[in-house]
């Protein structure tokens, strides 16, 4: 048996905004989340410039003592989760049992992992929280949603570095499909901007050292020299088409396709050839019924790194051939720093909003372009454009490569 | 007072207020589970300087102060 599957309810937790009318807003204002690092001590560090979460007070969705069981990365998914359960009115209307979470993180609990070593160092053994464990293993965010919305589905956590948040809207998306849930909480959440992180991240050579942040997350310009961290979390209620129409659910747009593929060619360097995101981005088009026509609108995973923007133009013109130069491509990364564990899920629903608006959010910060970065990546300004088909992409190191097909919902 | 200090550390950990904790307080009452229940005897071996172990501590806020306080001797 095959449904049809659609968006019900949406959250986020991100460094343009933490509810869903600021987010939409912003994203389509072309404000820009990145800025000097204030939440950690930086002077020892290359890398002075992240996109924070700034709004957000975990207290508003949870006890302080649950604040204090809960890493930052959980708290954002829990905000996130909360916002999509309460949009989407699906409490008290689903089968606890047909209920499931599909929630990554592409790291865990970075903070809590440094903080207990700590103790450990300076205190021993014996003084490791009891709570080091279960508040930094990865899929705890996950575990946490499942308890608060009483969620007895499969409840997965996918981690597939930053193309998590799209791994688990996909998987969810194909366990709806084939009848394994009615509904699912599905995204991704990060909170890993903590100085050991932004260390191992700065000596891969993954994150730019400019200190100008109008210039440091300028995805397909010429001048990018590197990706800007960010944090947060997104949620998306999936639904079947009839769950959702039997209870009378707002549908904001319906999931079409998904591809899942990897490169297993490098730990972090992406295939030169664009191949293997080329297929993700195929193979979701292909589920979607993609007849070449449509009018498209890609949300890049566009990091600003030297290696990805090029790779990712390859791997979209594999995907649509000469329709990629129709497209409308952008990256809001542009704005939102690289949340991640959480980009694919901030992106789907920057997708959706561009479904919902016709209004494609821009790559704000362009000056330089980049004659290997040729596509249309939406300057600077949002444009109007009406899609019929939003796809997002997500890569991530390990060369995992997803991408979803989302399609607008008219009535 | 052993029990006051015992309480105010139970009611950091569990959100609970001093006012209502009393000796008859069972911990399920309290929402302090196994994992919490070991964060409450690392701050009481940092106030008492006595070591319980988590089998020792018994149902009630009672039953824990009778613990420390056979532990002092």
């Amino acid at each position: 048996m095959e449904h049809r599957v659609v968006i019900t309810g949406m959250g986020i937790v991100s460094p343009i905004g933490s509810n869903m009318e600021i987010f939409r807003q912003n994203l389509l204002n072309g404000v820009c989340g990145i800025d000097y690092i204030s939440r950690i001590d930086v002077s020892d560090l290359k890398v002075k410039v992240a996109a924070e979460v700034r709004d957000f007070t975990a207290t508003d969705y949870m006890t302080k003592i649950e604040a204090n069981k809960n890493d930052r990365f959980t708290q954002f998914g829990i905000g996130a989760a909360a916002q999509a359960v309460e949009d989407s009115g699906i409490s008290g209307k689903v089968d606890p049992f047909r209920f499931g979470v599909y929630f990554g993180s592409g790291i865990g609990g970075f903070n809590t992992f440094v903080s207990e070593y700590d103790v450990m160092k300076n205190r021993g053994p014996q003084r490791v929280s009891p709570h080091f464990v279960p508040k930094m293993i990865s899929n705890i965010a996950a575990g946490q949603i499942a308890i608060r919305f009483g969620a007895k589905g499969p409840c997965i956590s996918a981690s597939t570095a930053c193309a998590t948040g799209t791994t688990c809207i996909g998987e969810a998306f194909r366990a709806i499909r084939y009848d394994y849930a009615d509904a699912i909480i599905a995204g991704g959440t990060e909170a890993s901007i903590e100085p050991l992180a932004i260390a191992g991240f700065t000596n891969c050579m993954a994150l730019t050292q400019t200190d100008d942040p109008m210039r440091a997350s300028i995805p397909f310009d010429k001048d990018r020299s590197g990706f800007v961290m960010g944090e947060g979390a997104g949620a998306l209620i999936l639904e079947s088409y009839e769950h959702a129409k039997m209870r009378g659910a707002k549908i904001y747009a319906e999931v079409v396709g998904y591809g899942s593929t990897c490169d297993a060619h490098h730990v972090t360097a992406p295939d030169p050839d664009g191949e293997g995101g080329g297929r993700a981005i195929r193979l979701a088009l292909e589920e979607a019924g993609y007849i070449g026509e449509e009018k498209v609108y890609i949300n890049a995973h566009g990091t600003s790194t030297l290696m990805n923007d090029p790779t990712e133009t390859k791997a979209i013109k594999y995907a649509l051939g000469e329709a990629a130069y129709r497209a409308k491509v952008s990256s809001t990364k542009s704005m939102t720093g690289h949340m991640l564990g959480a980009a694919g899920a901030a992106e789907a629903i920057a997708s959706v909003i561009a479904l919902e608006t016709g209004m494609i959010p821009p790559t704000i910060h362009y000056q330089n372009p980049d004659p290997e970065c040729d596509l249309d990546i939406t300057p600077n300004e949002a444009v109007s454009f009406d899609p019929e088909l939003a796809l997002s992409v997500s890569l991530g190191f390990g060369g995992h490569n997803a991408c979803i097909a989302v399609r607008r919902y008219r009535g | 007072m052993t029990i006051d200090k015992i309480k105010t550390i139970i009611a950091d950990h569990s959100g609970e207020d001093e006012a209502n904790i009393t000796a008859e307080t069972t911990f399920e009452e309290l929402g302090v589970d196994s994992l919490t229940t070991v964060e409450v005897l690392m701050d009481i071996e940092d106030e008492f300087g006595v070591t319980i172990e988590a089998a020792q501590v018994g149902k009630t806020v009672g039953d824990l102060v009778r613990a420390i306080e056979e532990a002092q001797k």
